[in-house]
């Protein structure tokens, strides 16, 4: 396996560096000066010319390209013409944030989302599997922006039971789940939708199975049926689609963490945008599809733990 | 086929609201009771009444007249959108799986790249390039939609070109631009317009997405996402704004999903229940 991992992260290098320079291009024309978005509009030309010439930006396309090319080679993801802190610093203070929102969503969507979906497949055109349909149909379709706000209005403000805004403090575990909890709904919500549906149709797909009808005939019990033998099968498809759900995720994180004013890769990318802020802009893009690339290995290895019929070669 | 979408009733409840929006927006002038535009500071964060039904916002415009108003950006840069990923994505799919070789690895690689990013991570740095009008909008939207459609065209390629029908028609000297169009596309069209009606729905809440950050069509135009970011504002006050608006866009995404699903079973009745 690991062998396999390292030829499909090898696979990937090429897509990396086409990625890198379309960050390159796309941070490359956006409008506006970044010595200027970094001095203000009030700087003197002398200044802003030399701040220009100090960030390379004189230099020809193709050597600043080069330059970034060679500093994040080197994992040096060069210093926010903003706030003037290394980009890597500010991305491993926040990364922490994002992978946990993200983390604390695919957990309860398979929490939730399994189990839904296998009531909703055994009772098949009962109240639960009508129930269970229309609520995976409203959860696939309210963004997660839009039920964090009315998350905030009921648990926050209405019932003050948690708090409105804010990541809390990441290593106290209190702080940090009364922070979390409401955001990893809101987020949450869209996985254990998708989920529920994946894992209904997956199970009803798995129960017209051969083998489960010759599980049936000899003797087994229901129960036994469902969990030894349709579950199992039925959750490769959960996984595999799950995982690359998991992209999506990542990339809906962005506003759930502006909704509730929380520390993360999303806001990060966004106040850099508003900002003019090119350095931390091309970095956070560069992780962003990092993460994306991570995550689709990961989602390919997870078959086969598993599906036990998939060989790594 | 037609029998099978109207005994489907979640597709019909889906494509009646659907109607009812897109009837909403063509007759906006004439049903909204005000002007979207028009400021009243006398009136300003007023609860629903007579005069206002649902309010007024942080100007004193009228909220409902307002919401009428949105649902036309909404809806026109969800099909606008979905129409340039749906014909730009089918056309790079349908070329790669068909001609194969050096083309199909160049456009496909261009697809895995687009995708080595979230929709929205894209959809922010593209608008952030162009500029946010309601063009660039579209076009970025659209761009974010390409690579499932040409991944959906150029999957249904690869076993399309192989079936009777085109080498029949490749025997017969037709040419390859004819093979595409006359006898290929109606094949995969079906399963492209099913996709296409489930990703109105996710090309209206992308828009709604860039509006609430501010990436959307700029103030003081009405659109749902601009009208939930200026509710945010006055949360505690008027939590309506932010309510009523993120209602519609639910609406809206919850309807083209029920038509979508609607017309999955229509086509593959394999599916139907699922």
């Amino acid at each position: 396996m690991f062998q396999y991992a390292m030829r499909r992260a090898f696979i990937s290098i090429p897509i990396l560096l086409i990625v890198l320079t379309l960050v390159f291009v796309v941070v490359r024309v956006l409008p506006g000066d970044p010595a200027v978005a970094a001095l203000g509009d009030q700087a003197s030309k002398e200044a802003v010319d030399a701040l220009r010439a100090r960030m390379g930006l004189n230099d020809p396309l193709w050597l600043q390209y080069l330059k970034f090319l060679g500093s994040l080679s080197r994992g040096d993801l060069g210093t926010s013409i903003i706030s003037g802190f290394p980009v890597a610093t500010q991305i491993a203070s926040v990364v922490p944030y994002t992978l946990e929102l993200t983390f604390a969503a695919v957990l309860l969507g398979y929490l939730f989302g399994i189990p839904l979906g296998v009531s909703a497949a055994v009772r098949r055109n009962s109240f639960v599997d009508y129930f269970n349909r229309v609520f995976s149909l409203i959860g696939l379709s309210v963004p997660a922006f839009y039920l964090g706000i009315l998350l905030i209005l009921v648990f926050s403000v209405k019932l003050r039971l948690l708090p409105v805004v804010g990541g809390g403090e990441f290593w106290d575990l209190e702080d940090n789940l009364t922070h979390v909890a409401l955001p990893a709904l809101a987020l949450g919500m869209m996985m254990t939708a998708y989920v529920t549906r994946m894992t209904r149709s997956s199970i009803l797909d798995i129960m017209r199975e051969d083998y489960v009808r010759t599980a049936h005939s000899k003797g087994l019990s229901d129960r036994k049926v469902l969990y030894k033998h349709v579950l199992r099968n039925a959750l490769i498809p959960i996984v595999a689609l799950g995982g690359l759900y998991v992209v999506v995720l990542i990339g809906s994180s962005v506003m759930v963490e502006i909704v509730f004013s929380r520390p993360g890769l999303g806001k990060l990318l966004v106040g850099a945008i508003k900002q003019r802020d090119y350095t931390t802009l091309q970095s956070v893009m560069v992780f962003y599809a990092f993460l994306v690339v991570i995550c689709n290995l990961i989602t390919e290895l997870a078959y086969g733990l598993v599906d036990p019929r998939i060989k790594y070669n | 086929m037609r029998l099978a979408f109207f005994r489907n009733r979640t597709a019909i409840a889906g494509g009646a609201i659907a109607a009812l929006i897109f009837l909403t927006a063509v007759f906006a002038p004439w049903i909204a009771p005000y002007d979207p535009l028009d400021q009243d500071p006398i009136f300003r964060l007023e609860p629903g009444g007579e005069e206002h039904w649902l309010g007024t916002d942080d100007f004193g415009r009228d909220v409902m007249s307002r919401l009428i108003w949105g649902s036309r950006i909404s809806l026109v840069i969800g099909f606008a959108s979905v129409l340039i990923g749906m014909i730009a994505g089918t056309a790079l799919g349908m070329i790669a799986g068909y001609y194969r070789g050096r083309m199909e690895t160049t456009i496909m690689r261009g697809i895995d790249v687009v995708m080595s990013f979230p929709d929205l991570i894209l959809a922010v740095a593209i608008t952030a390039a162009l500029g946010a009008t309601l063009v660039n909008l579209i076009l970025t939207i659209g761009v974010v939609m390409i690579p499932g459609f040409a991944r959906m065209a150029h999957s249904a390629l690869l076993t399309m070109r192989e079936r009777e029908f085109v080498i029949a028609a490749r025997g017969l000297g037709a040419r390859d631009r004819r093979i595409l169009l006359k006898h290929i596309l109606p094949n995969i069209f079906g399963e492209l317009l099913v996709a296409g009606t489930l990703w109105v729905g996710v090309a209206i809440r992308l828009e709604a997405n860039l509006a609430f950050i501010g990436l959307g069509v700029q103030p003081p135009t009405p659109t749902w996402g601009n009208m939930i970011r200026e509710g945010v504002d006055v949360l505690i006050n008027a939590p309506g704004i932010s309510i009523y608006s993120g209602l519609c866009i639910l609406i809206t995404i919850l309807a083209f999903n029920m038509l979508g699903d609607g017309v999955r079973d229509m086509i593959d009745p394999r599916l139907r229940g699922i």
